[in-house]
């Protein structure tokens, strides 16, 4: 054996050099995902600032009951999920797996709100009358998208570590980390979507 | 003494063995197709982006021989958009980033003193990806709807209403797949430049060429969404009528325009700045003495990335916005003349105080900075806004851009050709066919595009078909004709340069021309494990100093150091990846969802989406356990 590697993982993955190259990786691609939505949020203000009114006349602005419980159900999983990898740090799997089921749980509460916000929404605009909609629905659509697969890596870190993955795997990590970052987008979402033409 | 040297050898051979058996790409059709070997990978970019080289070449011959005279009929309106479009998308996209990116995939993990690239199979994907896209946009021709509103495709020429076919979806989903994969490699360079350098290359002792990677793969990272927000916005409207570009729903086309340009004018130092960094390894091996101002060139490299994302309305002066904002961005416009300055001065001194060797690659590398001068000054003419007026959309502005890309990263591309060739396959580049070649290109390049200039100051537009013979530009449009194809003469003698030299070229040593960096102390080919023990540094040019000592040889794993990103200190070895189909066979899955995509077919679209994910979570999978203790 080399002297100072430590393979321990039974499962087969990561010294803990790997875990941080694993680690630079993830950060990289959510600094890439952030850009992404950064420059839809700056699309959506710029076609607000080029149009006299934003949303269009006839349009409410959005409604916020539905969104704020939205909010809340993202954050308290974001907290949740916090609890399991502390869990998982503490030796305890089944605080591990517990959080993150919930998480998970929330997550499928989320995407049913917005369905429903979808719904509502689509009686007063579709995405093709204005562009207001097309910018809405196309960034919480994204971030839908998202959440959706932020869910299946929670689920697919759950599996990995029911199969016996270290506590320090970075797989369990990266996932947790995806899963804080699109929430924290959510936030900027509410803001610029619902909260500014509040502002306004 | 000397059967203690042949028992260090024979323990040598031993330990050499070993390093292959981890390190070799295992010989069966699979491992060969989905291997990880930087440097397999690297000559398989480098091999793709010539192929497509070619063929934006022959777009480029086609469009002079249809320039050559004044109302020529060659080829039809419609054919000559398509020809056009698709040669500034292959030159951009399918020729110059990837060859670049090639050899910065080869030489990455040599001039750092590693084995490996920090993602081996990210990279094994990202040529897929890259291959694929471009045979994604390439089959377009083959039902004669090709892209066909130029490289910046613009709105509302690129809409549904104006441009019914499938032309504007091939560019759009293939460059979003493109996007994906050039995406994943900028992470991977980025990783492995911070994480993988040998212990104490600090991150001022850091290779030239490095920082150039560094930057442009940040760049990458910023720029490369904007413009798949912009794409993704276009088949929006393409394929389900939403809004984002036609004002009469509320959309605005200066949106698209804004949307590209934030990545557009970033992505022409990506596919630049590389070529500045081979520069300044090959200037100051071929002065035989250290670069001067080296701290100032890596600064100079930085800033230009930065200032480059605050450039973009250069190329938006004609479209009537305010008078400050122009200001703004004619100013920050000119500004990316002092760090070029910088360079090209630091070159100067360099060759000034060294004593110039005028072999092959230097050849190319000065000529490299003439041209990239002249390029930069009519750039800092067009900065200035009321001259950009008279020039924009002329053929002015298509020399500029021909002598900064073609006259400076395609000159620089050469020169690297020339100099790394021997260390990628063992043997010399023939230096007298190679010094036709050069002048060759040298001439016709100036020749056939100078001339370009003048076309445009007499106003001949660009993107046109044809040219009417009282506009006054006959003479210099078949001068430019006949330029471009000695140009287009030249490369073909470097290619056949490299059949020549591969039966009939001198033995190249490890170091051939006495370059200073690490790349030169492996072998060359440089074996499967590059280096039989790991290196460790301790100055800026470890080969010129002595530098440098041997460290650990890693033989029971496919182990490469780990350092700390800032000083390089050292930290634990990183067990790296083997082959694995998935990360191959998810490029193809990928094609499947775009190709779904393109005609239309959502339930393709969903399974090729699902077949990803799923390939996804099978190349993510851990490899199964190999018992503890037990030695690779």
């Amino acid at each position: 054996m080399t002297e100072g590697v430590l393979r321990l993982d039974a499962h087969g993955t990561s010294t803990p050099a790997q875990g941080e190259l694993a680690r630079w990786g993830m950060l990289l691609f959510l600094v890439n995902e952030g850009m992404l939505f950064a420059t839809l949020i700056a699309s959506y203000f710029f076609l607000a600032v080029a149009n006299a009114s934003w949303p269009p006349a006839g349009v409410e602005k959005p409604p916020l009951t539905l969104p704020l419980i939205m909010t809340a159900a993202l954050l308290s999983s974001s907290g949740m999920l916090v609890i399991g990898e502390r869990g998982l740090r503490a030796g305890s799997r089944t605080r591990y797996r517990a959080g993150v089921s919930i998480a998970i749980a929330l997550g499928v509460l989320f995407v049913g709100l917005q369905t429903k916000e979808y719904v509502d929404k689509l009686r007063v605009i579709g995405p093709t009358e204005h562009a207001y909609a097309s910018t809405f629905y196309t960034i919480t659509g994204l971030h839908g998208a998202h959440v959706v697969f932020g869910m299946l890596f929670l689920a697919w870190a759950l599996v990995r570590e029911a199969k016996g993955a270290s506590p320090r795997s970075p797989a369990l990590k990266n996932a947790a980390l995806y899963w804080h970052f699109v929430d924290g987008v959510w936030l900027v979402i509410l803001t610029s979507l619902y909260l500014s033409p509040r502002w306004a | 003494m000397s059967s203690a040297a042949e028992q260090v050898s024979r323990g040598d051979d031993a330990l050499r063995e070993r390093l292959t058996g981890l390190w070799e790409t295992p010989n069966t059709w699979s491992a060969w197709l989905a291997t990880v070997d930087h440097k397999k990978l690297g000559l398989r970019y480098i091999y793709t982006a010539f192929v497509f080289f070619f063929l934006g070449a022959v777009e480029a011959a086609v469009i002079r021989a249809q320039l050559a005279r004044p109302e020529n009929t060659l080829v039809t309106p419609e054919q000559y958009n398509q020809l056009m479009s698709m040669h500034g998308i292959t030159m951009m996209f399918l020729f110059i980033s990837p060859v670049l990116s090639g050899f910065s995939f080869y030489l990455t993990p040599l001039l750092i003193g590693a084995r490996e690239l920090a993602f081996p199979r990210l990279n094994a994907f990202s040529y897929f990806g890259f291959l694929l896209a471009g045979v994604f946009m390439y089959a377009s021709f083959a039902i004669g709807q090709a892209p066909n509103a130029g490289w910046f495709n613009y709105t509302p020429l690129s809409e549904a209403a104006f441009n019914p076919g499938l032309n504007i979806d091939f560019y759009a989903l293939g460059l979003v797949f493109l996007g994906i994969s050039t995406t994943a490699g900028a992470c991977n360079s980025i990783v492995t430049i911070l994480k993988l350098r040998a212990p104490g290359m600090s991150i001022d002792r850091m290779p030239l060429f490095l920082w150039s990677s560094l930057t442009i793969s940040a760049c990458v990272i910023f720029a490369m969404p904007p413009l798949t927000v912009a794409l993704g916005f276009l088949e929006l409207e393409r394929h389900w009528h939403f809004v984002f570009f036609e004002p009469v729903r509320g959309g605005s086309p200066m949106l698209w325009q804004h949307l590209f340009w934030v990545f557009g004018h970033p992505w022409v130092y990506i596919i630049f700045l590389p070529a500045t960094g081979m520069l300044s390894m090959i200037v100051p091996t071929f002065s035989r003495r250290p670069m001067i101002g080296h701290e100032l060139v890596a600064l100079s490299t930085v800033i230009t990335g930065l200032v480059g994302f605050g450039v973009w309305v250069h190329h938006m002066f004609a479209t009537g916005m305010s008078q400050l904002s122009m200001s703004f961005f004619a100013a920050a416009s000119m500004t990316i003349s002092v760090p070029s300055a910088v360079t090209i001065f630091a070159w100067l001194a360099t060759m000034w105080h060294g004593r110039v060797v005028l072999a092959t690659p230097m050849l190319f590398a000065l000529a490299f900075v003439v041209q990239f001068l002249i390029g930069g000054i009519s750039g800092v003419m067009t900065a200035a806004v009321p001259f950009d007026w008279q020039v924009t959309d002329t053929y002015f502005v298509v020399a500029h851009l021909h002598y900064v890309l073609a006259g400076g990263s395609v000159f620089g591309l050469f020169a690297a050709l020339y100099f790394w060739a021997p260390k990628m396959y063992g043997w010399m580049l023939d230096e007298r066919i190679g010094k036709v070649s050069f002048w060759l290109m040298f001439v016709g390049f100036n020749v056939g595009f100078f001339p370009m200039h003048i076309a445009g100051l007499l106003g001949m537009p660009r993107r046109v078909y044809t040219y009417p013979a009282s506009m006054g530009v006959t003479g210099a449009n078949l001068i430019s004709t006949i330029g471009v194809y000695v140009f287009g003469l030249g490369i073909v003698v470097t290619a056949l340069n490299l059949l020549w030299s591969r039966t009939h070229g001198a033995r190249a040593t490890s170091n051939p021309w006495g370059g200073s960096s690490l790349e030169w102390l492996a072998e060359s080919p440089p074996a499967p494990y590059n280096f039989a023990h790991l290196p460790s540094v301790s100055s800026r040019s470890p080969l010129w100093d002595g530098g440098y000592a041997n460290g650990p040889a890693y033989d029971d794993g496919r182990l490469t150091t780990t350092t700390t990103p800032i000083d390089a200190a050292p930290r634990q070895p990183a067990e790296l990846p083997d082959e694995n189909m998935w990360s191959v066979f998810i490029a193809f899955t990928m094609l499947l969802a775009f190709s779904a995509l393109l005609v239309r077919s959502y339930l393709w679209t969903g399974i090729g989406i699902a077949a990803t994910l799923w390939s996804l979570a099978r190349w993510l999978a851990p490899a199964p356990a190999k018992p503890v203790g037990v030695k690779g």
